[in-house]
């Protein structure tokens, strides 16, 4: 059995803007949330990269302390990007409680800032370096923390998906989710990601020297996907969350459908864990055209994950041309608010979605002068207003995963 | 310390510590107040702090079957009297 499968519901939080109005006017009028890092006295110091995606917006977090309790940062963004997405959906209760509607969610590495509470404490020297470590403090900061605070929030009863596998962590929430319905499984998944404010992976990336560095003084003006001034990626934070549910079951229900989840594919590049490769990409890309029961030509736009590294840019392209020539227009979406990690393919999926809706396709901001070994796709150089009948999104991972999601307009 | 400094101190930290305001002494604070097996083990780590002396495992075992805020004030009576607080 295959079932159709839709999303009707979205929610972000991201370093452009919270709400929809917020984030299509910064893709229209070329908005970064780029900004210097903040100070934090353990690592700001002594990392390069100065800049970083952040959401510099206050939010009302008004959850009880029974939820609150066992809670880090990156637990408030997911619980409130589902929050907003399941009011919006309109959902009864009993549905949400019955076991037919599961959870997706996940993020790169939990709470670090909980951990890094946690370390403070232990290696304080103090009297008290066990007994400081409480009870929650595991709760607040293990991996799938996102993804077990929605299901006590919600009182979400079917099955738990945590994927943590760094920056495809949510496009494979939203995949998982996906083929769950697609397969008969659940009914309706909550799927998404969120990472938090945090600068150890700023640090890791910069001891990797994958970080923009000469644009401190100027934080906007990077990262520069496929530009040949570009110097590496900016991380950032976020969430995103976004509502699936069988295509019949949403349309019985009068559901607002958003757009079709047609495909999903993710692969492993099978070799090296951090070095882009053209090829494993490319195979994911033509895979997940086959899932979707497409060609190549009927995509419209494709979503890229384009980060600004030297050669990870080059290595996409190359990619995109291989299987697409110079047919979809592609835009680089990290260049309005970095890299935010494991909530990456959700923000793009629902900024996608926005735009399908909206009928244009932003421009890769910061994109000056094309770098001649990223050349051979057709980029978006300015706004476009322009029908997306189909949408591609796809995202790479440390670890040599690669994902890719096509959604459809209904 | 007296019973009535134990149970001021214990409704003070359900006030502070879990936001549970004046709750009725014999009120069954799991199904009236949310109060869950987190908030146990955060009030255990309270109690440690009022004594200001660690508790033993068993002693911390022993603190699980209770339900109302009258049964911590005995518990920690009894706490209070081995350290000989009483």
């Amino acid at each position: 059995m295959e079932r159709r499968v839709v999303i009707t519901a979205a929610s972000a939080i991201t370093p452009i803007g919270h709400t929809k109005d917020e984030l299509i006017d910064s893709l229209i009028n070329g908005k970064s949330g780029v900004k210097k890092i903040r100070a934090d006295d353990l690592l700001t110091d002594r990392v390069e990269s100065q800049v970083f995606g952040t959401v510099s917006y206050p939010i009302d977090f008004s959850f009880k302390r029974k939820y609150r309790k066992t809670m880090g940062p990156v637990a408030f963004y997911a619980c409130q990007v589902v929050k907003e997405a399941l009011e919006s959906a309109g959902l009864e209760q009993e549905f949400i409680s019955s076991g037919r509607l599961g959870v997706a969610f996940g993020s790169t590495h939990g709470s670090p800032t909980v951990q890094r509470q946690i370390y403070e404490h232990f290696f304080s020297g103090s009297e008290e370096q066990f007994s400081a470590i409480g009870a929650v403090d595991y709760l607040k900061s293990m991996v799938h923390t996102t993804a077990v605070n929605i299901t006590k929030m919600f009182e979400i009863t079917g099955r738990v998906i945590s994927s943590s596998t760094a920056c495809t962590t949510s496009s494979q929430s939203i995949g998982y989710g996906y083929e769950a319905i697609k397969y008969g499984m659940q009914d309706a998944m909550v799927c998404g990601g969120a990472d938090e404010y945090d600068t150890t992976t700023v640090a890791v990336f910069d001891n990797l020297l994958a970080c923009s560095t000469e644009y401190n003084q100027t934080p906007h003006l990077t990262p520069r996907p496929f530009d040949v001034k570009r110097d590496g990626l900016v991380v950032g934070e976020g969430a995103g969350a976004v509502l699936l549910e069988e295509y019949e079951f949403a349309k019985k229900r009068g559901a607002n459908i958003l757009g079709e989840v047609i495909g999903f594919w993710c692969g492993n590049n099978g070799g090296d864990l951090i070095l882009p490769n053209m090829d494993g990409i490319r195979e994911t890309i033509h895979q997940g055209l086959r899932n979707a029961e497409i060609g190549p030509e009927d995509v419209d736009f494709v979503c890229a994950h384009a980060t600004a590294t030297k050669m990870g840019d080059v290595a996409e392209s190359m990619a995109i041309a291989k299987v697409y020539g110079r047919g979809p227009c592609v835009t680089g979406l990290k260049s309005y608010m970095g890299h935010t990690m494991g909530s990456c393919g959700v923000i793009e999926t629902i900024i996608t979605l926005y735009m399908m809706e909206k009928g244009f396709i932003a421009p890769t901001l910061n994109l000056d002068e094309i770098d001649p070994r990223c050349a051979a796709i057709r980029h978006t150089g300015k706004l476009r207003e322009t029908p997306i009948k189909i949408a591609s999104i796809q995202n790479f991972a440390f670890g040599g995963v690669n994902t890719s999601l096509f959604l459809k307009k209904v | 310390m007296t019973r009535d400094e134990i149970k001021k101190n214990i409704l003070k930290i359900f006030e502070t510590e879990f936001e549970i305001v004046d709750p009725g002494l014999d009120d069954n604070l799991t199904e009236e107040h949310d109060f869950d097996s987190i908030d146990a083990l955060e009030l255990l780590g309270e109690i440690e702090k009022m004594l200001d002396s660690e508790l033993t495992r068993q002693e911390k075992k022993d603190s699980m079957e209770i339900r109302t805020v009258n049964q911590i004030c005995d518990y920690v009576v009894s706490l209070a009297e081995k350290r000989t607080l009483m």
